[in-house]
């Protein structure tokens, strides 16, 4: 998908050559790293507030000094959706903010989402050039990327993307997480009639019921859903694809296509002893009482059991959100209970440290075992077994041991598990026909994302299983331009 | 969508209401449900759809006003709307001909009972009807499943319609006069454990409709889980429907006592 000729192109407009010129390469690389600001930790843990602040244009304009210009842009092979990134960074550079929002609106659907929540360590910026080669920290890519998203929606002039001409063609989605979004912007740019069915009452998936307010203000993500249906994308909420419209109504009401993107919703669960007691709960049962349906809230319907001391079973990203929303709903002692080392945990290293910062304690290389319940059915206590690690398996990943009889009983009044998703099986059931790997997800051809049946194609966790925003965002492109091709080529 | 057609106070407390509704209409079938929010800060509740008319594209829910949220439903009026009415959900009741069916229901359980009442008598069952509660005002649908059934027996607590006495004495009586093939029983999760219990000794097959604590009842959360078999199961996909004698109705007893305080 990516075009070379293009990246080179616009590369070598005048502008660029001459803002290349205007400053010397070890002037660039001498620059040290922006820093975000952000709320003080004592502050922020009494409210929902987002945390990091944002760059100020200042600091935009200087951290976009430090961009080389490569002629070989690697970062961008690191970018999902190929967001073409020097081209952005040096917009800011000249001070052209809208332009820099124009170019991230070209590939990416939510660009003040992704600048927020993106793994950017493990993606664009663990390509730039200041990583490969001058073993220096890269450009801060998301931040600038954040920066140029939300300067184009607090400076919003009402201009849209270009669309192309409608072709009539009208093409279905099922989920309006990241994935479906993605697909949706990209189809309705192509001329597609586009309709994105939603299961829950609010557009967004896991952007709006499990990504709290403090790490994604649920305002940004309104914006970037509300472009999309001022382009054109219609959207059809509390409707479920193969409960509320089969497979057959779809084709009735005259789509030609369907993109699945409905995400890896089931909750796991660790099935040991105690595990169904009052006050534990899946991660997604928690955030979405708490994101979703505004538990915290005194005038709003939906309670959340949250006590006071919470331990988070689990060391990804979404375990960091519900320890963190923890502390933010009064817990006195908040704890991650992870079965390896820090060095093995898959949230962001910015997450780990925010948690730690705002007082979360870590209680690593436990695992629990067992839960006990009060007279009433409440948990009141864990049983940790503690872990060492063994030699490293066949993936070079050290796995966790048990040492045998050290184990500990720790109180706890709620406990949220957070180990992981499956594949929602809700659609894969409802679809004959379509082939489902023995974890649940569908299968899919990985340069189409085209399922077995010829009109559907899936992305995102669905397909993934648990992944990230970004990896989602790039399958609804990829599915896009599949799509886009396909139809094309029937007419 | 959402509005509501028409709304009858089956007694104080319980009220039937026909909902615009045509997709879910057409594509549900018997032991389906909904969830259901009133108020844009309103919680997300499941129901059972009652009946459905696919001409009209209607829904008919029956509420109990037991809590906050389902206040807020009964007070409703012909003409309002609901906020959002999602579905159908859940697996449908499998519906095949046995024999002989006893479907048993306690206080608005009946309601639930009735479209798989209907169904079990459609598939060519002869269909016994043992409705339940605590007093006659509290008995509902009792015409409409006379309809669909062969014989109904009415038990009530205070024996001031039917006869005295609990839903389980109801069905025993049937059992002890003939050969049943299978049991259906909805109502509080107590009484359908002791029916549970009772077909046990029985060996006849049941199947229970479960009520648990849901919030999207798609399988994205797990609130709803209760273990039957001692496997863990979601309600919201896995269900309502499973086993009576394979559930553990003190853990789900349990877990409806979870935010007893806070309701």
């Amino acid at each position: 998908m990516m075009d070379k000729q293009d990246i080179t192109a616009r590369r070598a407009e005048a502008w660029r050559e001459e803002l290349r010129k205007s400053k010397k390469a070890k002037e660039r690389t001498d620059i040290p790293r922006v820093k975000m600001p952000e709320l003080d930790a004592a502050y922020r843990v009494t409210c929902n507030e987002e945390v990091n602040q944002g760059l100020t244009e200042e600091q935009a304009l200087v951290e976009a000094q430090r961009c080389l210009d490569c002629p070989e842009p690697t970062c961008m092979t690191g970018c999902p959706v190929e967001i073409n990134i020097p081209t952005f960074i040096k917009h800011i550079e000249k001070g052209e903010f809208m332009a820099a929002a124009a170019t991230l609106k070209e590939t990416s659907s939510l660009p003040a989402v992704c600048g927020r929540v993106c793994p950017q360590e493990k993606q664009c910026e663990s390509q730039c050039f200041y990583v490969k080669k001058l073993h220096k920290q890269p450009v801060a890519i998301g931040y600038l990327e954040r920066f140029a998203a939300d300067y184009s929606r607090l400076h919003d002039t009402g201009e849209l993307p270009a669309v192309m001409p409608s072709n009539g063609i009208k093409v279905a989605v099922a989920g309006s997480g990241p994935a479906g979004l993605s697909f949706a912007g990209d189809m309705v740019k192509l001329g597609y009639d586009v309709t994105v069915f939603e299961a829950l009452h609010e557009i967004g998936g896991v952007l709006k019921y499990g990504i709290p307010e403090f790490r994604l203000p649920n305002a940004v993500v309104d914006v970037e859903i509300d472009t999309l249906r001022r382009m054109g994308v219609k959207f059809v909420t509390d409707c479920i694809i193969g409960k509320t419209l089969s497979y057959d109504d779809l084709h009735q009401m005259g789509f030609k296509a369907i993109f699945v993107g409905s995400g890896a919703g089931l909750p796991r669960f660790m099935n040991i002893p105690g595990e169904n007691l009052i006050g534990i709960m899946s991660s997604n049962e928690y955030l979405t009482r708490v994101n979703l349906m505004g538990a915290s809230h005194a005038d709003w319907d939906t309670p959340v059991l949250s006590g006071k001391r919470v331990a988070v079973i689990g060391g990804g990203n979404t375990a960091m959100d519900s320890v963190r929303t923890a502390l933010r709903l009064g817990a006195e002692t908040a704890m991650i209970v992870y079965r390896r080392s820090e060095e093995e945990m898959p949230a962001r290293v910015e997450e780990v440290a925010h948690a730690k910062a705002e007082g979360v304690q870590f209680m690593t290389l436990h695992n629990p075992v067992e839960y006990l319940g009060d007279e009433n059915g409440r948990v009141r206590a864990m049983r940790l077994q503690k872990m060492e690690l063994g030699e490293p398996d066949e993936s070079g990943r050290r796995s966790p041991v048990p040492i045998e009889g050290a184990i500990e009983e720790i109180a706890v009044d709620t406990v949220i598990v957070s180990v992981g998703v499956s594949p929602n099986p809700l659609i894969p059931n409802a679809i004959s026909g379509l082939e489902i790997s023995r974890r649940g997800t569908i299968v899919v051809d990985e340069a189409t994302m085209r399922s077995c049946l010829p009109d559907i194609y899936a992305g995102g966790d669905i397909v993934r299983g648990g992944a990230t925003v970004i990896l989602a965002m790039g399958d609804g492109r990829r599915a896009a331009a599949a799509m886009h091709a396909r139809l094309q080529s029937e007419q | 969508m959402n509005r509501i057609i028409s709304k009858e106070y089956f007694s104080e407390r319980v009220v039937k209401l026909v909902v615009e509704a045509p997709l879910i209409a057409k594509a549900r079938r018997a032991g389906h449900f909904v969830i259901v929010r009133v108020g844009e800060k309103g919680e997300r509740i499941p129901l059972t759809i009652a009946e459905a008319d696919t001409q009209a594209g209607t829904i008919t829910l029956v509420v109990q006003a037991v809590g906050k949220s389902t206040q807020k439903l009964c007070a409703l009026n012909p003409g309002d709307y609901v906020t959002d009415v999602v579905g159908p959900l859940g697996q449908a009741t499998r519906i095949s001909k046995v024999g002989t069916v006893v479907c048993c229901g306690g206080g608005v359980g009946v309601a639930p009972l009735l479209p798989i009442v209907q169904a079990m008598k459609a598939a060519g069952n002869r269909v016994v009807s043992v409705l339940a509660a605590r007093s006659k005002d509290l008995i509902i649908l009792e015409e409409e499943i006379r309809r669909s059934s062969d014989e109904v027996i009415i038990m009530t607590d205070d024996g001031s319609y039917g006869e005295k006495g609990l839903v389980t004495q109801g069905v025993e009586k049937v059992i002890l006069r003939e050969k049943v093939d299978a049991c259906v029983t909805i109502g509080p999760a107590v009484m359908m454990k002791f029916v549970a219990q009772l077909t046990a000794r029985y060996n006849i097959p049941t199947e229970a409709s479960l009520n648990a604590i849901m919030v999207d009842g798609t399988g994205m959360c797990g609130a709803c889980r209760v273990t039957v078999g001692g496997k863990m199961r979601f309600v919201c996909i896995d269900g309502p429907e499973f086993d009576a004698h394979q559930v553990d109705f003190d853990e789900l007893m349990m877990r409806l006592r979870s935010y007893k305080s806070l309701e």
